[in-house]
């Protein structure tokens, strides 16, 4: 059997719920916003690391974004992948995601000899979904994305999964290397494993890498290497509902809510 | 600056991706097609329909009736079914040898699989879940207006140098406009470069169309982890209001829904004229599913549940201990014999 090589694509996001915004200034208030690895990435992860564990081989982490992703790269390294590498310099700054695919492809490049790629389907602040088959178009790459689950034919060097579509589903089959994206929920991530905790957070390694270390063309990353620009914030006006309390028994909350909606009944 | 592929001045033209599936055009593309119209008639402008598949000119017609002046055929054998790198090559080559100035696309699955393959290989933006969009005076660029954390900000996405001017939206985001049988329209059938080899992707698999389309009901009923997999008294009263039962996140991620009737953000966004929605606590990736209704009703054991800042009536209650008398209520007041399901 040959063993596989997954590299893990994670993103540290700000919690949804936590975020809040700064009326007057029309920013993201980010002081005292806990953050934590977005969620679809640690299906991506489980997923990897299951593999790991069925074929062999190691998993790889890598994420672009600032010194704060450290400790997360080391949660992730504490649930049993191997390495990390943190894509962190300036120049990353206010990529979109032509840059930001861009750039983790080449660090994916340059970590090199992967058979599989795995990112989760969106992220909870981007939410875009684009980076996944950016990456695999820089690669020159196929890509599956909304995996739902995904096996590794090692012998035939394919990967097989099943997608999630509207209204149904189907199941495609792609050479390795490849990029999948895996669906939010689609396993149940494990704990950390609480040995390779101590690892991960005293000699285990997060290797950073600055664009000079890649040997990035500047022109094509963070702001400058990005097509989109924000040409305005604005506050969303907010839903205009009745906010109408109904009160009583159930009986009498279900006779006042009839009337109410008599219209559409 | 990444080099674009062809530059803004030779740009022309509103494209729209006619995404097929099985002889059936996607309900998202004929909104974009509605939205296309209005966009390009402020500006004297055409929209071109690009259709790619095997054997499907018969969608042409109904493209035009819904707005387009143009539409492009591809057909190809290889086409039938969607495949990343067949798409990706004849729809790349489209596009750079006609270079339009604006190319929308519908983010489905597959939409949104396509458009970030596509935007990469031909070096230019691509603005992600438009929730609105307009051409802006002077320029004529497309704003895409997206949201950000909560719902709570929007912020306005253009992309001024590189073409073209990408955008995707969500199915159910713009109205389907009213098809004009009567309107007229230009096909153009265009010559498909693609062999056996260009296609790397095995569809092993692939079923669809299983008729189910909560986007279309215009009652919805949505049920969440309060109801604890119990959906008996909710498809009840859907089916006796002639509609359909959506769920939250966690019915699908637990295996009690399937993921066709999940409304929010990786579900679907609905707009449908009255939603009860029965313990969903309300968080916004579920409400940006549900925020177009007409009017909503939330049942929630939690007085502090987010979902009531978002409803028209709010019940704070147990949704098994109101839907009872609710079901009763609803057939007394339609004169004691259910209704609509007779
Ligand atoms: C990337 C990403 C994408 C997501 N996309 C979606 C999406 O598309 N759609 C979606 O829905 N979610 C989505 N989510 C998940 C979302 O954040 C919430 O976790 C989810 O909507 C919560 O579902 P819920 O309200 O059913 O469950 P909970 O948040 O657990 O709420 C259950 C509610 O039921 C109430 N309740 C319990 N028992 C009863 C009873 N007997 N009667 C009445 N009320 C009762 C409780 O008070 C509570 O308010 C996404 C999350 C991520 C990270
Ligand atoms: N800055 C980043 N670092 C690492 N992975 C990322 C980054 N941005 C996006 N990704 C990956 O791409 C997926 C989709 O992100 P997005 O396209 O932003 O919705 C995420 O779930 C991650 O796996």
């Amino acid at each position: 059997m040959r063993a596989l090589h997954v590299i893990v694509c994670l993103k540290v996001v700000p919690k949804p719920e936590e975020v809040t915004v700064n009326r007057e200034t029309m920013t993201i208030e980010r002081a005292n916003v806990r953050s934590e690895i977005n969620p679809a990435d640690m299906n991506a992860l489980e997923l990897a690391l299951s593999l790991k564990e069925q074929h062999q081989g190691r998993v790889t982490l890598v994420a672009m974004g600032p010194p704060l992703f450290d400790p997360y790269l080391r949660l992730a390294l504490a649930m049993g992948a191997d390495a990390a590498y943190l894509l962190s310099d300036r120049a990353f700054a206010g990529a979109d995601t032509l840059a930001t695919s861009y750039t983790l492809a080449e660090g994916i490049r340059k970590i090199g000899d992967y058979d599989l790629i795995l990112c989760g389907e969106e992220s909870s602040d981007g939410a875009t979904a684009q980076v996944p088959p950016g990456i695999a178009e820089w690669l020159g790459i196929a890509q599956i994305t909304y995996a739902h689950d995904l096996e590794v034919l090692s012998e035939a060097r394919t990967a097989r999964a099943r997608r999630e579509l509207a209204g149904g589903h189907e199941v495609i089959q792609v050479p390795l290397p490849c990029v999948a994206s895996v669906v939010v929920g689609a396993n149940e991530p494990r704990f950390m494993d609480m040995e390779r905790k101590a690892w991960a957070q005293g000699e285990g390694r997060v290797t950073v890498w600055t664009a000079q270390d890649l040997g990035i063309d500047e022109e094509m990353i963070g702001l400058k290497g990005s097509p989109t620009i924000v040409s305005g914030v604005e506050q969303a006006a907010a839903v205009q509902r009745k906010r109408e309390f109904l009160r009583g028994t159930p009986q009498e909350e279900a006779q006042a809510l009839v009337e109410r909606v008599r219209s559409y009944l | 600056m990444t080099k674009p592929a062809y530059p803004p001045e030779e740009a022309r033209g509103l494209w729209v991706y006619l995404e097929q599936d099985q002889g059936r055009l996607e309900g998202v593309s004929l909104e974009l097609l509605g939205k296309a119209r209005e966009m390009a008639d402020s500006r004297g402008m055409a929209v071109t329909g690009a259709l790619l598949g095997d054997q499907v000119s018969a969608l042409v017609q109904e493209a035009i009736a819904t707005g387009a002046d143009e539409v492009l055929v591809a057909e190809h054998p290889l086409l039938r079914l969607y495949t990343t790198d067949g798409y990706t090559k004849v729809f790349s080559q489209l596009i750079l040898e006609r270079k339009p100035d604006i190319l929308l696309l519908g983010a489905t699955a597959n939409g949104r699989d396509l458009a970030g393959r596509v935007a990469v290989r031909v070096r230019t933006g691509l603005t992600a879940d438009c929730t609105n969009m307009a051409l802006e005076d002077g320029t004529g660029l497309l704003v895409g207006e997206v949201t950000g954390f909560g719902g709570g900000v929007l912020a306005y996405i253009k992309c001024p140098d590189h073409r073209p001017q990408m955008a995707t939206v969500r199915p159910g985001v713009f109205a389907p406009p009213q098809p004009d049988a009567s309107r007229r329209g230009k096909v153009v059938t265009v010559p498909v470069d693609l062999s056996q080899e260009d296609v790397k992707v095995q569809v092993l698999e692939h079923v669809t169309g299983q008729g189910l389309d909560i986007t279309k009901a215009e009652v919805l009923v949505a049920a969440g982890r309060g109801c604890r997999g119990d959906f008996t008294l909710v498809n009840e009263l859907a089916s006796l209001l002639g509609g359909e039962m959506g769920v939250s996140r966690v019915p699908v991620d637990q295996g009690w829904a399937s993921r066709d009737r999940m409304i929010g953000q990786t579900g679907y966004v609905t707009r449908p004229k009255l939603a009860i929605v029965c313990g969903i606590s309300g968080a916004f990736q579920f409400t940006v599913g549900i925020e177009k209704a007409e009017t909503i009703v939330a049942i929630n054991l939690d007085d502090e549940a987010p979902i009531f800042e978002q409803a028209d009536y709010c019940v704070v209650d147990d949704m098994f201990q109101v839907l009872p008398p609710l079901i009763e209520a609803i057939k007394t007041a339609r004169g004691g014999n259910g209704g609509r399901q007779g």
